[in-house]
C-alpha cells in the first residue's frame, strides 16, 4: 500500500500525486517510470516519475485525466492509498556529461522531462528547457524547470510567453548553435514534429515513449515500437529512443488500439451482418454481437486529444 | 462385469469436503479386491460442463469427481510392489500411497500423503499432462485404460483445501537460515514450501501484484480457476512463506542485494518473454502476443466486463502454435464471443505439443483446427487493422532434431483465412531483467541460466530452475525442479553441499508403506 502525501491540480487536467514509494524513491533514475494500480481491478498504468524524495520516501507522479482508470487515480486524496506501484522501469535516460541540451515538454510531457533536465543541471550541461501548452493555464512545470536553467515558453494561443509551438521555438535554439542534444516527451505528434526539426542539424534527439504496457518488463509485448526497422520493447529497451529512428506513425496508430476497437468491432458486425443477410440461404448468423468495452484505455486519448491541438 | 462387493456399501456422500465423519470411511474393505477384480473395473470419466455451454462461460469445464467415483476409481490401482507411476512424475508423489489411503477412505491420510509430495497438488491435479508422465507408466494402460491418476489427486487436493485443519502439517523448528526466492511461479512457489517445511525463512519475491506466476496470468479460469490459485498461495503463506509484490529483481532490487540480505537464493524467474513469428503485418493493432491476451484475460480480469482494463474481442480469431498456450488461448477467443476461433500450427495433430485432453476440449467446443498450416503474413486493412493472415500448407518430411516430422511448405499453397485478431503463441525465451544486471551469472547463449546437476548457478549459494534453466516447458517439470532446488537450498545451508542424497531418492522406499 502507497499513501498519497500530497496532491495539486496543475493544469484544468494534470494533476500531481506526490507518494510513498521509499524503495523506488531511493534508487530511480531520470527518465525511469512505474507502474501503477490503483486497486484490485484496476487497469495497471505506466506513469513517468517526475519527481522524487530520497530522504521523504516519496515520488512524484504528474497525471493527465482523460478517462476512466486516470479520473479514478487523480481522485485520490491525501491519506488515500494505492494497492501497487512497481518499480523504478524502463531505462534511465543517457544524460550528456557536458555542453548545452534542449528539454523540450508539451503537455504533461513537461512533467516527465523535468527530472531530466535536473540531471542533466546537475551534471553542468547547460539546459534550455522548451515547454509549451494551448493557453498559459496548460502550462506546467515551469518554476521547477527554471531551476535547471532557462525556460522558454510557448502556447498554441499567445496568451502566455511565445506565440506558437515548442518546435518553433526549438528551431530559433538550435539555429543559435551549440546544442548536443535534445530530449523530447510530449505527445507523439510534437515528439515526430521535434525530431523533424533536429533532424536536418544532426542533433542527437532522444523521445520517451508512452507505449501500451501491461508488465513493465519485457512479458507482454504489448509496447513493441519499431525503432531503426527493429522491433524493440519500450518497457526494457525504453522507454527513451533516438526519435530519428523511431516509427513515430506506428506508435501513434497502436496507442490507438483500445480507442478505435469498439468502433471497429461494431462496424465489422455491421458488415458481417449485412453480407450475411445477402447469403440469405444461411442468415441466420446473428452471433456478432460483441460487448462492448468497459473501458477504453486513455493514455493513447490523451495522446491523440493533445495531438489534435499540437499539429 | 464382475460383483463388486465393496462398491454395494460404500456410503452416499457428496462433495469433497462436506461433512464426512471418521466413521463414514472406514468400515467396507475388510475384504480388499483382488488384482483380477480390480481389473474388471473401467476407468471413470471425468464429469465436465457440457461443451456449448461451457464455451460461453469461464467456469472450470472439468467438475471434479464425485467421492463415490474417485473410491472405485482408487479400486482400479493394483498397488504395484514396483510402482513405476512414480518415476513417471517430476516431483515423485507416492501415488499408490494416497490412493490406497483414498481407498480405504482415509482422506486425512491421503492428504497428507500427498501435501507432503506435492506443495501444490490442486494445480497438478489440472493442468498437469498425466497421459505421458504418471498415467503413462502405470501398469493398467498396457491392457487398457490407466489410472486415472490426475483425476484422484485432483479430488484429494480438494479435500485437503475444503478442509485445512485436517491436512495441516507440523510446523518446522526454525533453521536461522534465510531463503530469497525470485518468482511466485510453480517453480518458486514449490521451492518455497518445501524451504518452509525444512525451517528456513522464505521470501518470494514476485514482478506483478498478485503471486502465481504463470499460474494466474497464463493459464485460464476454465482450466484453473484463480481461486484455486490463491488458496494455494494462502496455505504456502500460511506455512510461513513471506510474499513481496510488485519487486523486480534486477530494478527494484539487484540479485547482488539479495545475496548479502539472505543466506541462498533460488531464481525461478521463467522464460517471459514473448516469441514474435517474425512476419510483416506483426505490429498491427489487433496482433498479440498469447502473454499479452492470456495477461489480459485472467490476471487483469478482462473477461469481466466490469474489469478497467480492456480487451479485443474478434468475431474470428487466428492463434498461432499449438502448444498449451496456444489451446488456453483460442478456447479463450471462444469463451469472448468469437464465432470462428482457429489454430494455425505447422505440424500435425499427432505433434500438437498441448495437453491431450485441452485438445479434445477444444474440439468439443467449436474450435478449428489448421493444421500442417504455417504463417507467412498478418494482413492489415488501411487503418492498420489486422484483416487476415496469409498463410502456406505443410506437408511433413523426416523427423528433426526433435523426433517430430519436419514441416516442409508446399509450394503455391497460399491462402489466407479472415480475421480480425491474431494471437501469437509460438513460444517464449529468457527474460535478460534480471539476468544482465548480474554479469558474474553464467549463462548459455539462449540465455538461460546454466547450473549443476544440483541446480546451483555460477555464483555460489544461488540456485536457479524452471524455465529460466530449461527453456519454456510444464507446470509440473517447473515444480520438479523447485524442489529438487530446494533440496540442494537446504543441503547448501546445512554446509553439506553437493547434497549426498537427491531430495527423493527415499521415496520409493517408502511407497509400498501402508
Amino acid at each position: 500500500m502507497h499513501a498519497v502525501i500530497d496532491k495539486a491540480q496543475l493544469s484544468p487536467n494534470v494533476t500531481r500525486l506526490v507518494i510513498e514509494a521509499p524503495c523506488i524513491a531511493e534508487i530511480r533514475k531520470p527518465g525511469q517510470f512505474v507502474i501503477v494500480h490503483r486497486a484490485p481491478g484496476a487497469e495497471r498504468i505506466p506513469l513517468t516519475i517526475a519527481d522524487a524524495d530520497a530522504d521523504r520516501g516519496t515520488i512524484t507522479l504528474v497525471i493527465q485525466a482523460v478517462g476512466k482508470s486516470t479520473e479514478d487515480l487523480v481522485a485520490l486524496r491525501p491519506g488515500d492509498t494505492i494497492a501497487d506501484v512497481a518499480g523504478p522501469l524502463g531505462k534511465a535516460t543517457e544524460l550528456i556529461d557536458h555542453g548545452r541540451a534542449v528539454c523540450v515538454g508539451g503537455g504533461v510531457g513537461t512533467a516527465v522531462v523535468h527530472p531530466i533536465a535536473l540531471g542533466l543541471a546537475a551534471r553542468g550541461v547547460e539546459v534550455i528547457s522548451v515547454i509549451g501548452g494551448r493557453s498559459k493555464e496548460w502550462v506546467i512545470f515551469e518554476d521547477e524547470l527554471r531551476r535547471a536553467g532557462e525556460v522558454i515558453t510557448c502556447t498554441d494561443d499567445g496568451s502566455y510567453g511565445r506565440h506558437g509551438f515548442v518546435t518553433d521555438a526549438l528551431r530559433d535554439v538550435i539555429e543559435a548553435g551549440g546544442v548536443d542534444a535534445v530530449y523530447a516527451v510530449g505527445p507523439v505528434p510534437m515528439m515526430r514534429a521535434v525530431a523533424e526539426v533536429t533532424r536536418p542539424y544532426g542533433v542527437p534527439t532522444f523521445a520517451s515513449l508512452n507505449a501500451i504496457m501491461l508488465d513493465g518488463t519485457g512479458m507482454c509485448g504489448g509496447c513493441r515500437v519499431a525503432v531503426g526497422g527493429k522491433t524493440l520493447y519500450a518497457c526494457v529497451d525504453g522507454p527513451e529512443f533516438d526519435a530519428h529512428q523511431v516509427d513515430f506513425r506506428e506508435l501513434a496508430d497502436r496507442l490507438g488500439t483500445y480507442r478505435e476497437f469498439e468502433a471497429h468491432a461494431t462496424e465489422v458486425a455491421h458488415r458481417r451482418r449485412a453480407a450475411a443477410q445477402e447469403d440469405a440461404a444461411d442468415a441466420v448468423g446473428g452471433t456478432c454481437l460483441i460487448p462492448g468495452l468497459a473501458t477504453t484505455t486513455e493514455r493513447q486519448e490523451a495522446a491523440a486529444a493533445a495531438g489534435d491541438r499540437r499539429e | 462385469m464382475t460383483d463388486q462387493p465393496t462398491l454395494a456399501s460404500t456410503p452416499e456422500t457428496g462433495d469433497p469436503g462436506a461433512s464426512h465423519g471418521d466413521s463414514a470411511f472406514t468400515p467396507a474393505f475388510d475384504h480388499p479386491l483382488s488384482p483380477k477384480e480390480r481389473m474388471t473395473i473401467d476407468r471413470s470419466g471425468m464429469p465436465e460442463q457440457d461443451a456449448l455451454l461451457r464455451a460461453a462461460n469461464f467456469r472450470e469445464v472439468n467438475l471434479g469427481y464425485s467421492q463415490q467415483l474417485a473410491m472405485l476409481e482408487a479400486e482400479r490401482c493394483l498397488q504395484c510392489r514396483n510402482p513405476v507411476c512414480i518415476d513417471g512424475c517430476p516431483v515423485r508423489v507416492n501415488i499408490p500411497l494416497f490412493i490406497e489411503r483414498l481407498r480405504v477412505g482415509d482422506m486425512d491420510g491421503a492428504a497428507a500423503s500427498l501435501l507432503d509430495d506435492n506443495a501444490l497438488p490442486c494445480v497438478t491435479g489440472r493442468v498437469c499432462p498425466q497421459e505421458i508422465q504418471c498415467e503413462a507408466r502405470c501398469v493398467r494402460a498396457k491392457k487398457g485404460a490407466s489410472v486415472a491418476i490426475g483425476s484422484l489427486e485432483r479430488f484429494v487436493a480438494d479435500w485437503a483445501m475444503a478442509n485445512p485443519d485436517r491436512s495441516k502439517s507440523a510446523a518446522a523448528t526454525s533453521s536461522g537460515r534465510t531463503v530469497a526466492v525470485v518468482g511466485s511461479g510453480p517453480a518458486g512457489l514449490t521451492a518455497a514450501g518445501e524451504l518452509v517445511k525444512k525451517g528456513h525463512d522464505v521470501t518470494v519475491f514476485e514482478a506483478f501484484h498478485a503471486a502465481g506466476g504463470v499460474l494466474i496470468y497464463g493459464i485460464p479460469e476454465f482450466r484453473l480457476p484463480k481461486d484455486i490459485v490463491q488458496q494455494e498461495v494462502d496455505r504456502l503463506k500460511a506455512s510461513g512463506v513471506k510474499i513481496e509484490t510488485n519487486a523486480i529483481i534486477g530494478r527494484t532490487y539487484t540479485l547482488r542485494e539479495l545475496r548479502e540480505r539472505f543466506d541462498a537464493v533460488f531464481l525461478a524467474v521463467g522464460a517471459g518473454l514473448p516469441v514474435f513469428m517474425n512476419v510483416p503485418g506483426e505490429n498491427y493493432k489487433g496482433v498479440y502476443s498469447a502473454n499479452e491476451y492470456l495477461t489480459r484475460v485472467n490476471l487483469m480480469g478482462a473477461w469481466n466486463p466490469e474489469s478497467d482494463t480492456p480487451v479485443l474481442k474478434g468475431h474470428r480469431v487466428v492463434v498461432v502454435g499449438g502448444g498449451n498456450v496456444a489451446v488456453d488461448s483460442v478456447r479463450t477467443a471462444k469463451r469472448l464471443g468469437a464465432d470462428e476461433a482457429t489454430i494455425v500450427y505447422r505440424r500435425g495433430k499427432a505433434e500438437l505439443p498441448a495437453r491431450a485432453e485441452e485438445v479434445h476440449h477444444a474440439e468439443q467446443e467449436g474450435i478449428r483446427f489448421e493444421l500442417q498450416v504455417a504463417p507467412l503474413e498478418v494482413i492489415g486493412d488501411e487503418n492498420r487493422w489486422v484483416s487476415g493472415i496469409r498463410c502456406i500448407r505443410m506437408e511433413l518430411g523426416e523427423p528433426d532434431g526433435s523426433g517430430r516430422r519436419r514441416p516442409i511448405p508446399i509450394e503455391g499453397s497460399e491462402f489466407v483465412i479472415d480475421c480480425e485478431m491474431v494471437v501469437v503463441a509460438i513460444g517464449t525465451r529468457s527474460n535478460p531483467l534480471l539476468t544482465a544486471s548480474e554479469p558474474d551469472l553464467a549463462l548459455n547463449q539462449a540465455g538461460y541460466i546454466v547450473t549443476d546437476e544440483h541446480g546451483m548457478s555460477s555464483l555460489p549459494g544461488v540456485f536457479a530452475g524452471g524455465d529460466i534453466v530449461r527453456g519454456a516447458a510444464t507446470v509440473i517439470l517447473a515444480m520438479g525442479d523447485g524442489k529438487r532446488a530446494a533440496g540442494s537450498v537446504d543441503a547448501w545451508l546445512r554446509g553439506e553441499y553437493p547434497p549426498v542424497d537427491e531430495a527423493f531418492a527415499t521415496v520409493s522406499a517408502a511407497s509400498t508403506g501402508h
